[in-house]
């Protein structure tokens, strides 16, 4: 028989107000096996635990039954409370009277019924625990950061300075991600480039950093300390090791005429490419829908240029698969692309672009060697408008709910680089808000308006035509109550922040959870902002939600010293809540195997003693290491075999049979 | 395959060959079109108002009638093909209007959204398929520079009409490519054209139908094609700049070689 | 008989299905609607005067005799509040009180020309006469 303690908190008047807690402690005073209960303010609080470790002393208790907020919050706290005053953690229950009771009902007497129900169910089921000692399992010593940009990058440098070793997996050609296409940065208007090569080069250079770009995760398998992870790289058709980045054979590429992707489409580039001056790694991909020799088996000019003897038509698709002990997403972020707000022109004409269409047209690396001229006739645009929250803070299908965070500071960066550099530039910005939370940053679009003489119109732009070569731009001016039309030599939409595509499917293969908008989840929106729910999962950058690239860097190095902590620690403490096999009820069926997410269930041929019988049976044995706990095992397998411990299914019934009493 | 058409009262009479294009073109792309009896007027405009019953029931019926001859309810005007498809969105999923329609009609003719509305733009293009009429063209129009007009009721709202991209629709491009001729894109090609308003504020609806034509005047286009009387009627009266303006069913009927037999 | 204008939010609100409170102010009904300077009161104005209850201006106004019906709002409208509806409650409910037709059966003939079709006598009926 246990000796059963119940300690009921009032959460303050978190669970006080809307629950007689004296009479929950007062009504499982007759529960069997309960020997003690009391009501205390603060559970969670230093008084709150001595009590409980004096109650457990002085009654001789075997386990306690705490009634108080939901074992998410201070299951662990407890359970480290319970374990100092000598008791196995795993005897210890927690009944959630706060989250599923006093939160969630009005009426008190309703409320204290319901917590006394749920603290006698508590109690029947701690009446059949036992003990259970957590496992140990080992901590691989290695990062994955999945994506190049800034976040990866950064998050990469923090975890390799820790000295742990680190591979970025980045799907394009180079690391560097989507600064590598920006100009200047907000509030201070410094080189985007001129701050993010140096991260790239050291990145690169970094004994414990491997960069595999170019490469995809192909799958996920394993847990935290203990992931492992097959990585596709796609052919470059060059080979690294021999390629030296001389470009001649980019020089002699017949094949001129894909868009080019790294300058949003207004230029070409070749079928052999490199993406940028400064890619890492400086060597080219050749794109077969381009290539002629992929295309007609003809040419092949590139491998006759090549004085190094790089190119390699030949060359396979590879598969590597390694072990890691935390992974990092740092997947970022797409612009959407407005083809589905047409009242812009956006579709059909060339002088309307996106905001990072604009800043390759601001770049000295980019299609007009940063001389702003408009695409449609490469003339110097002396009237730009600009229109902000394209497809960000919508309801319509085409929107997106929330606010992409960063185009107003851009937009202001970009009005304010306008009138600098072509002060004869008229500038104008619409906007619904103007939204600048952020060090310097109001100061910076105030300075737009006040010493730049940008125009900021409060209204939203409703048609664009274009007439005799210049575009007409039919707005709402909401302070005036007037809709203007403007006349415009091009017009930039600031187009929402979206997460990357792959954000998915990737999401899936780690069994990480992502919002409705695609963006992953956190485990805790104020304090584990870093982490995803999954153990050993941890996030980075935009893929969590629309950032800057100040908030980008702090979060991918928040996102290292988790990774570090982690793979500091030598052995983790594994569930001892996993499931096991009845080795004499188990057929061998292979139902539970085929269900378990984890892939925690192989099959042995046993040879086991059933009453006396000895023979040799095909049966299920958990890998306590790799189980989760889930229990999907326990509820699919057919002959009972199953069960999880510390939720057996005869202590799930007499909660239940608690409950129904 | 068989639609149970609805003419609608325009097509009757002001607009008569835009139904008889209609008829005769469908019949050589294999397509019968069997007009509903007793069809009623649908009204001209759909009331947003989600206590306005009475003025919808004439397209309950028509709709009723539709679902009871076994066929998808096929529309050509485009006013109708709005207020019919709408009123049809609004017994589907609105229980308090379909529940006080129901009320008005024929114990027979209860009504809950079984049919289909069909323009016979979307015909064209998800039955017979363009590259089918383009292979049926015996009289390509090569060379016609020709404006998609859309207006605004075949298009929105969106959701309901679930027509095309309203902010950049394709359909009537992809139509003039297929008879042979060259689409010309306009801004104002999904602008109202004044609509209603010339009975009430002719300037305005001169202001609306001059700014449509002289956008696809700008754009070089020749000839403006549409779907709807009254669009039609405001762009060629209404506007201050002048353009032909012809039912689609008529070029279509022309590339097809039945322009004269109708 | 003078016009009631004793209507408040809700019925608005209720004989349009719109939720004025969705609204984000940007504007943009205001900034794509085409007859929006034959309009006293603009599209944009129409939600926020609606909010407030500040109706009886709207119902006097010319707006909602002006007002196309081209759905340029609703369609446009980023956080789907569809001013369009609005305009239409408000016109719906002057026309529905006696004696407030805009537009007369005795007016139709001399606007008549032999190209209009009548269709647009229909929809005129429609939207200026109970």
């Amino acid at each position: 028989m246990q000796k059963i303690g119940v300690f009921v908190c009032w959460c303050g008047s978190n669970i006080a107000a809307t629950v007689d807690v004296a009479a929950v402690a007062e009504a499982v005073k007759g529960e069997p096996g309960v020997v003690f209960a009391t009501d205390y303010q603060y559970m969670c609080s230093e008084g709150g635990q001595s009590l409980i470790k004096e109650t457990i002393k002085e009654q001789g208790l075997t386990g306690v039954v705490i009634c108080s907020c939901s074992p998410r919050m201070h299951e662990a706290t407890f359970r480290k409370t319970v374990e100092a005053a000598g008791i196995n953690p795993y005897m210890l229950e927690i009944a959630n009277i706060r989250e599923q009771c006093s939160w969630i009902h009005k009426n008190k007497e309703e409320g204290t019924e319901k917590a006394i129900i749920l603290a006698k169910a508590a109690v029947a089921k701690l009446n059949l625990n036992t003990p259970l000692i957590a496992g140990e399992s080992r901590v691989v010593k290695r990062a994955l950061v999945i994506g190049g940009g800034i976040a990866g990058i950064q998050t990469a440098l923090d975890i390799a300075e820790a000295g742990y070793e680190v591979d970025i997996v980045e799907k394009q050609p180079t690391i560097g991600g989507k600064m590598t296409q920006i100009d200047k940065t907000f509030p201070t208007l410094d080189c985007a480039a001129c701050i993010l090569t140096p991260k790239m080069v050291d990145a690169a250079q970094s004994e414990k950093i491997n960069i595999y770009s170019y490469s995809e995760v192909e799958k996920v398998s394993g847990f935290v300390g203990n992931f492992s992870v097959t990585i596709k790289k796609k052919p470059r058709y060059v080979n690294s090791d021999l390629c030296t980045g001389c470009g001649a054979c980019m020089e002699k590429c017949p094949s001129k005429k894909t868009p080019n992707e790294f300058n949003m489409g207004l230029d070409n580039r070749t079928a052999i490419y490199i993406p940028f001056a400064q890619a890492i790694p400086k060597v080219p991909v050749i794109d077969t829908a381009a290539c002629l020799h992929f295309k007609t088996g003809k040419c092949g000019i590139c491998q006759k240029t090549c004085s190094a003897n790089a190119i390699d038509f030949d060359q396979k698709e590879e598969l590597i698969t390694k072990e890691y002990g935390a992974i990092v997403v740092a997947t970022g972020f797409n612009p959407l692309k407005p083809t589905k707000f047409d009242e812009y022109q956006y579709n059909q004409c060339a002088d309307v672009v996106t905001s990072l269409e604009f800043e390759r047209l601001m770049n000295a690396a980019g299609p007009t060697k940063g001389v702003l001229l408009r695409p449609s006739d490469q003339s110097h645009p002396k009237k730009i408008v600009f229109v902000q929250c394209v497809g960000s803070r919508g309801q319509s299908c085409r929107d997106h709910s929330y606010c992409s965070k960063i185009c107003c500071m851009y937009t202001a960066k970009h009005a304010m680089l306008v009138r600098d550099k072509y002060p004869d530039t008229d500038v104008t910005v619409f906007y619904i808000d103007v939204r600048t939370p952020g060090k310097n940053f109001d100061e910076f679009y105030r300075r737009a308006v006040e010493e730049y003489g940008v125009h900021y119109i409060k209204g939203m732009v409703g048609k664009v035509e274009q007439v005799d070569g210049s575009l007409k731009v039919q707005a709402s001016d909401l302070l005036s109550n007037d809709q203007m039309v403007l006349d415009a030599d091009m017009v930039v939409l600031a187009t929402a922040v979206e997460p990357d595509p792959t954000a998915k499917s990737l999401a899936t293969m780690l069994t990480a959870s992502i919002d409705t908008n695609n963006f992953f989840t956190e485990a805790h929106p104020k304090l584990r902002p870093v982490e995803s729910p999954t153990a050993g999962v941890y996030l980075s950058g935009v893929c969590q939600g629309p950032k800057d690239i100040p908030e980008t860097v702090a979060q991918g190095s928040a996102c290292a010293a988790k990774v570090i902590g982690l793979l500091a620690k030598d052995k983790l403490l594994s569930n001892p809540c996993v499931a096991h096999s009845d080795e004499l009820l188990c057929n061998g069926c292979s139902t539970c195997a085929n269900v378990c997410a984890y892939g925690a269930i192989d099959y042995v041929d046993k040879e086991v003693n059933d009453h006396g019988k000895r023979e040799v049976r095909h049966i299920a044995v958990v890998n306590e290491a790799v189980c989760q706990g889930c229990g999907a095992c326990t509820v699919t397998c057919p002959s009972g075999a199953m069960d999880l411990k510390g939720f057996a299914n005869r202590q799930i019934m007499a909660e239940v049979d608690a409950i129904c009493k | 395959m068989k639609y149970s058409y609805y003419p609608g009262c325009t097509l009757k009479t002001k607009a008569k060959e835009l139904s008889d294009y209609a008829v005769a073109a469908a019949k050589v792309l294999g397509v019968e079109l069997e007009e509903i009896k007793d069809w009623q007027c649908c009204g001209g405009v759909y009331s947003t108002s989600k206590d306005e019953i009475a003025s919808k029931l004439s397209s309950v019926r028509a709709l009723a009638q539709a679902r009871d001859e076994g066929h998808d309810l096929m529309t050509l005007c485009s006013a109708c093909h709005n207020v019919i498809k709408r009123v049809n969105e609004d017994m589907r999923g609105d229980e308090n209007f379909r529940t006080k329609a129901n009320n008005y009609m024929a114990p027979d003719m209860e009504y809950h959204g079984e049919a289909n509305v069909v323009h016979y733009l979307e015909m064209l293009r998800d039955v017979v398929g363009f590259d089918e009429i383009k292979k049926k063209v015996v009289n390509p129009l090569t060379g016609r520079k020709i404006g998609a007009y859309y207006g605004c009721l075949l298009l929105r709202p969106g959701k309901v009409m679930e027509f095309d991209d309203p902010e950049n629709p394709q359909i009537l491009e992809d139509f003039i490519r297929a008879i042979g001729a060259t689409p010309v894109l306009f801004e104002q090609r999904n602008e109202c054209c004044g609509g209603y308003m010339t009975l009430n504020d002719k300037e305005l609806a001169q202001k609306r139908s001059t700014a449509v034509v002289d956008s696809a005047v700008r754009n070089e286009a020749d000839c403006l094609i549409t779907a709807c009387p009254l669009c039609r009627y405001n762009l060629e009266v209404n506007s201050e700049t002048k353009l032909p303006v012809i039912y689609f069913t008529e070029l279509l009927a022309e590339a097809l070689g039945i322009k004269e037999v109708k | 008989m003078s016009l009631n204008t004793k209507i408040d939010t809700e019925t608005i609100e209720r004989i349009s299905g719109v939720n004025t409170r969705k609204c984000m102010k940007c504007g943009k009904c205001s900034a794509t609607c085409p007859a929006f300077h034959e309009m006293d009161f603009h599209p944009h104005q129409f939600v926020a005067m609606v909010e407030k209850g500040d109706i009886e201006p709207l119902m006097k106004s010319k707006s909602i005799w002006n007002c196309l019906t081209c759905f340029a709002c609703v369609q446009r409208c980023p956080r789907d509040v569809e001013p369009a509806k609005l305009v239409e409650a408000i016109r719906q409910a002057v026309i529905r009180q006696a004696g407030e037709n805009h537009l007369k059966a005795e007016q139709i003939p001399e606007m008549l020309d032999s190209e209009l079709p009548q269709q647009a006598i229909v929809s005129a009926f429609r939207k200026y006469k109970k």
